[in-house]
């Protein structure tokens, strides 16, 4: 049996499965210190259950501690960039387009190196350890504890960001190293602010992972814990230490993965109602559809794969207003003070939650706080909030043909018609905690993405031939089982302007992890 | 008209020159950072209309020349930039007074614009397309008799290389694999004019043109309509290009590429919801035609943009997927395009198409 849990800004929750079975599910409220919401979330799901810790087999946490983190500047260490490449690249040095508060939270100083590779391999300039000798020193006696490593092209060859990482470990041993081409893609900024939010979150992974390894150690289950990451496979804590940023997008993530296991629908739109808002995101083949643009997380350009999201103002907090003579519905929302402001808790703020309750589809909080209010005015927000959500899913469909729908979250009571352009509405058993279920079936994977010179059948057969065997020893290091191993991208993109055939190669391998194959 | 490119303009040049990239310029995301920081240094650019200039001007044309995938690796640097303008000046025996962008669509409307700043030179409201072509000799310099070279290209190292050649094409065939040889990704300067020259050549307006778009795109003019109205808006309001519709709506249903001599061609094709014909996008780096069903609706030099349906934002065609939600921008070229000698270098047939040059708006009628 697996516990999937969830630790959101304002619930922990938690799931017990086992095989295609949800046993038991739980919400807590999420605690400032994270571990005591957890182990409550935990113990609270195996009591409910029933069973006996021995059979948990395996533990895994979703959580939106880093992505908050960063976008509110908040528990950030400060990071020395070096990327290696000059004198290419020199016009646009590390931090650039970064919005002035984040940059003045994690800047600990730059160094342009030499060295390098183009697209080719062939070097850009003569890599000198010496130079890095220099600005690790610098950043030392700056008193600064982690550096991140950037180097042109090199998701095509790591082998100096490598050198950098053990000159910093033989001469500055207490410095920790994040590399770009362990995070990123093709992509050299991109690539490089992912690896400098990730140096900046680090310190802040030591304690959650330390909260996570406490918390079970405290409910006594000795047996081993993952964490999900962006595209909804798992991490290790090792992996969590060293590589935070990757948490990113777990979230979303989680949720739609859940749906999909809570239905066994596997093309679907997937409506997630929160508190504040409604996020909706596309299945496609049970894996979430990635975003096609560059994502900005707290302002910062990555080029993370996220999944696809479109979220719009609406969840059971969203503040009920008349303006003029119409009745609008959120974006504001009264968020996790909900319990003291809806009406229905005795407060004085009307909220969606409120409308929901009078039109009876859902029975929580004290129903005759709502008497005063008018049935025109509940129609009428009813109108708009079913509106809101008809719109969302018409912009977000791929195809003209009505699609089916699953909801999921707290807040799904507030959906009951299905919108035009939907076949069927699935409302599934649990579905408050898709994302602890979604944390609960997380897979492990591995992406390769490199250039290679195609000119002919045979070396495109022999680079799909390399990326999927680096593919899947990558799943295989992970934890994961060759049986159960598919790769689910592999795709050459050619690139423009260059003769001889210079190609992208991308591929991606995913798998069960070793240690829940029993009970799959 | 004297008018400055300050920070706040910037971000909308970006999204207009995208537009007018017409699927293929590269991201001007990088050239953006660039010019954030040189204004950010030495002040805004003074952008003037070619009126402006002087029978005796020198305006030197700068931009970057590789592969889109090559300059998100590598970046660029100003002060290459200036190595290869520097070198053309040697070479010419005269000083630049101003400077003029080759290729408004994509990422060359940006360096031009950085490298301005720089020099403290205005940069002429125009450039050589109107629009993203993939060759040197695409441009209405040289369909106007200005020659591409003497020109220069500069890499990272202070390698420089000065070269001369007969023709544009020439110019074009030498320069690429020199490119290639400096890692892919060059500034270089060319097309050295007079100021007369440019005034009878250029295509005037393109500079302040991507900017209006831009601004329009997110919603600082026009913001009464929705996105992909407020782009026909900005594109009607422009004598330069005048003619804009939206021809079509609807999702991409298939994307097909294939590469031949490093040229990606393919075709993108959409489905409406109300079923119809398919539409469907051709490319050769940037989108040269579009047709529903087997009728023939708009051809390249006439500007052919894949847009975000829900922010009007051009999608480049490295970025077309299945499942993307477009509206397809059909709109009229520069006049400069559309002449008869024009049509030779940038029409069909300079794309190896074999279909006749007709008007989008005849097409449409």
């Amino acid at each position: 049996m697996r516990v999937g849990v969830d630790v959101g800004g304002t619930n922990t929750d938690a799931a017990l499965i086992a095989g295609r079975e949800v046993i038991a599910s739980v919400k807590a409220p999420t605690s400032a210190d994270v571990g005591s919401g957890i182990v409550q979330a935990i113990r609270a799901v195996i009591e409910t259950a029933g069973v006996g810790k021995d059979s948990v087999t395996a533990v895994m946490i979703g959580t939106t501690h880093f992505t908050n983190a960063f976008v509110q500047r908040r528990d950030l260490a400060k990071v020395l960039a070096i990327r290696i490449g000059a004198p290419a690249s020199r016009g646009v040095p590390p931090f650039t387009g970064w919005p002035d508060d984040v940059r003045q939270a994690v800047f600990g100083g730059s160094a342009l190196v030499t060295g390098g590779f183009n697209y080719d391999g062939k070097p850009i300039s003569t890599f000198e350890p010496a130079q890095v000798i220099e600005a690790v020193r610098q950043g030392q006696a700056a008193g600064i504890s982690q550096v991140a490593v950037s180097c042109i092209f090199s998701q095509l060859n790591s082998e100096q960001e490598i050198r950098v990482a053990e000159i910093v470990a033989e001469v500055a041993p207490e410095l920790s190293v994040t590399l770009s081409s362990e995070l990123g893609r093709v992509g050299l900024l991109e690539r490089e602010n992912a690896a400098i939010m990730n140096a900046s979150l680090r310190p802040l992974a030591a304690v959650v992972a330390t909260a996570f390894a406490d918390a079970l150690r405290q409910l006594e289950l000795a047996c081993p814990w993952y964490v999900s990451q962006n595209d909804g496979t798992l991490m290790s804590a090792e992996r969590l230490r060293r590589h935070p940023v990757l948490t990113f997008a777990a979230g979303p993530t989680n949720s739609l993965r859940g749906a999909a296991w809570l239905t066994g629908q596997t093309d679907a739109i997937v409506i997630d109602v929160g508190g504040t808002t409604t996020d909706i995101g596309v299945l496609k083949g049970g894996f979430p559809r990635q975003s096609s643009v560059h994502v900005d997380i707290g302002g910062v350009r990555t080029n993370f794969r996220m999944p696809d999201i479109l979220s719009v103002g609406l969840g059971g907090g969203s503040i009920v207003r008349h303006v003029g003579d119409q009745v609008t519905v959120g974006p504001q929302s009264v968020g996790f003070r909900l319990r003291e402001e809806a009406l229905v808790f005795g407060g004085s703020t009307l909220t969606a939650s409120d409308i929901a309750i009078a039109s009876g589809w859902a029975d929580f909080g004290d129903r005759s706080l709502l008497s005063e209010l008018h049935e025109l005015d509940v129609a009428a927000a009813r109108k708009v909030m079913s509106d809101i959500v008809a719109d969302a899913v018409d912009r977000i469909k791929t195809t003209a043909d009505d699609v089916p729908v699953v909801l999921v979250g707290g807040g799904s009571m507030l959906i009951q018609e299905a919108p035009v352009g939907v076949s069927t509405l699935h409302r599934p058993d649990h579905a408050g905690v898709a994302n602890a279920i979604g944390a609960a079936i997380g897979q492990v994977s591995a992406d390769v993405d490199r250039i290679y010179m195609i000119a002919s059948t045979d070396d495109r057969e022999a680079a799909f031939a390399e990326v999927r065997q680096l593919a899947t020893q990558g799943v295989l290091d992970a934890g994961g089982l060759l049986s159960e191993l598919e790769i689910v991208d592999l795709e050459a993109i050619p690139i423009q302007y260059l003769p001889g055939g210079a190609t992208r190669v991308i591929c991606r391998a995913v798998s069960d992890l070793a240690s829940t194959e029993t009970d799959a | 008209m004297t008018v400055e490119i300050g920070l706040d303009d910037i971000e909308d040049l970006a999204i207009g020159s995208a537009l007018l990239g017409t699927g293929g310029g590269g991201d001007p995301y990088i050239g953006s950072l660039l010019c954030r920081e040189a204004i950010g240094n030495f002040g805004p650019v003074r952008m003037i209309d070619v009126s402006q200039l002087a029978d005796d001007d020198a305006v030197f044309g700068a931009a970057a020349m590789g592969a889109p995938t090559v300059m998100i690796e590598k970046l660029y640097s100003i002060e290459d930039q200036d190595r290869a303008i520097r070198a053309l000046e040697r070479y010419m025996g005269r000083t630049a007074t101003a400077i003029t962008s080759l290729e408004i669509g994509g990422c060359n409307s940006m360096m031009p614009v950085a490298y301005a700043a720089m020099r403290g030179l205005p940069i002429v409201d125009g450039d050589g397309m109107g629009r993203a072509f993939p060759q040197l000799q695409m441009t209405s310099f040289n369909i106007g008799g200005v020659k591409c070279a003497p020109m220069t290209l500069a890499d990272e190292h202070g390698n420089v290389v000065v070269f001369e050649t007969d023709s544009g094409l020439k110019a074009e065939e030498l320069a690429r694999p020199l490119v290639a040889a400096m890692g892919a990704a060059a500034c270089m300067s060319c097309y050295p004019m007079t100021g007369s020259e440019a005034r009878s050549t250029l295509v005037p307006g393109t500079l302040s043109a991507a900017i209006a778009i831009g601004r329009a795109v997110s919603g600082k003019r026009h913001a009464d309509l929705a996105p992909v109205e407020r782009l026909l808006a900005a594109l009607r309001e422009l004598p330069l290009y005048g003619y804009a519709n939206c021809v079509f709506e609807g999702k991409i249903v298939e994307v097909e590429r294939v590469t031949r001599d490093g040229w990606v061609f393919g075709t993108c094709t959409m489905r409406a919801p109300e079923p119809s014909h398919d539409a469907v996008v051709t490319f050769q780096n940037e989108n040269l035609t579009f047709s529903i069903g087997t009728e023939l609706k708009c051809v390249v030099p006439d500007l052919v943009m894949i847009v975000d349906t829900e922010t009007a934002h051009a999608i480049p065609t490295e970025r077309l997927a299945y499942g993307q939600r477009v509206s397809v921008i059909a709109c009229s070229a520069p006049r400069q395009l559309t002449s008869q000698e024009a049509l030779d270098v940038v029409g069909p047939k300079g794309f190896g198409l074999d279909v006749p040059y007709t008007s989008v708006k005849s097409l449409l009628a």
